[in-house]
């Protein structure tokens, strides 16, 4: 929804008083973000559960696909999908694109422990360092500001 | 072909994801209107903007190839695989979006693309 609004969204953090805002506020932009995470990772692992499930033969023709989202599983782990795409979408309003990205990649690991633990796949030692490198990721980008284009932002809107 | 869907994957979420930020930064969703009664009004706003019709359009790409790359690939090969745009996107975040891409999100960028690529051996 477009805003004429100069209000500041959550994550904002380039003037001072934007800056203020951001500690006030910071939960939300963080909550958000675990919703994202939550939603992307069981949504693609009830996709998977579906697409390991199904007897279809998958080619170019989009028929196959359109059938295929109406079975039960890939129906389920589609509805999350489009739920993380908009609440993903809100979370790209309030803070940075080289923000979300990294922090978000924890679903990379989630998925990984499903696989496991559900799908019963094979996770080597390498996996792990690969899950220890991205948590490494997340860890750096926690210092940094959700939001860095605020003020371009705010001018922006007047 | 699983590399192919890769591809796909990666280029089009690039640009669905660039569209998005760029569009969203500029029509931020507020806290309010986060309600249940605000969805529609939401949603019949972002139908409205070309960047977002666009970005969803790309995320319909990058989904239905990843649909087809979950019936040829693992779970564990499949989403780690996929996670090269983050590299790509923040080179573009930076460039695109003139975001602030301070050492610390370049090395998480790099520590993410690291940890993807031994996710997916």
């Amino acid at each position: 929804m477009t805003t004429s609004s100069p209000a500041a969204a959550p994550g904002v953090a380039a003037s001072a008083t934007g800056q203020q805002r951001a500690y006030g506020v910071d939960l939300r932009v963080k909550f958000l973000t675990i919703f994202v995470v939550l939603t992307n990772v069981f949504g693609n692992a009830a996709m998977s559960w579906g697409m390991k499930h199904q007897n279809v033969e998958l080619g170019l023709s989009p028929l196959p696909y359109i059938r295929l989202i109406f079975s039960p599983w890939i129906l389920f782990g589609t509805s999350l999908l489009i739920v993380w795409l908009l609440s993903r979408m809100t979370l790209l309003g309030w803070a940075d694109l080289s923000y979300v990205l990294p922090v978000t990649s924890i679903g990379y690991v989630l998925n990984s422990i499903l696989g496991k633990y559900i799908f019963g796949e094979q996770i080597s030692w390498y996996r792990w360092l690969g899950t220890a490198a991205i948590v490494i990721g997340m860890i750096f980008v926690g210092f940094t500001t959700a939001n860095t284009t605020a003020g371009r932002q705010l001018k922006e809107r007047g | 072909m699983k590399w192919a869907m890769v591809a796909i994957i990666v280029g089009a979420t690039a640009v669905g994801d660039v569209l998005q930020s760029f569009d969203m930064k500029r029509h931020a969703v507020q806290t309010e209107q986060l309600r249940p009664s605000r969805w529609m009004s939401v949603l019949s706003g972002m139908a409205r903007r070309a960047p977002i019709v666009v970005a969803v359009f790309m995320m319909a790409i990058s989904f239905f190839a990843f649909m087809k790359l979950l019936s040829l690939a693992d779970l564990s090969f499949a989403v780690p695989a996929t996670a090269a745009s983050v590299v790509l996107e923040t080179v573009l975040a930076r460039i695109v979006l003139k975001e602030s891409v301070t050492w610390q999100r370049w090395a998480a960028a790099f520590c993410v693309a690291c940890g993807v690529a031994l996710l997916a051996m």
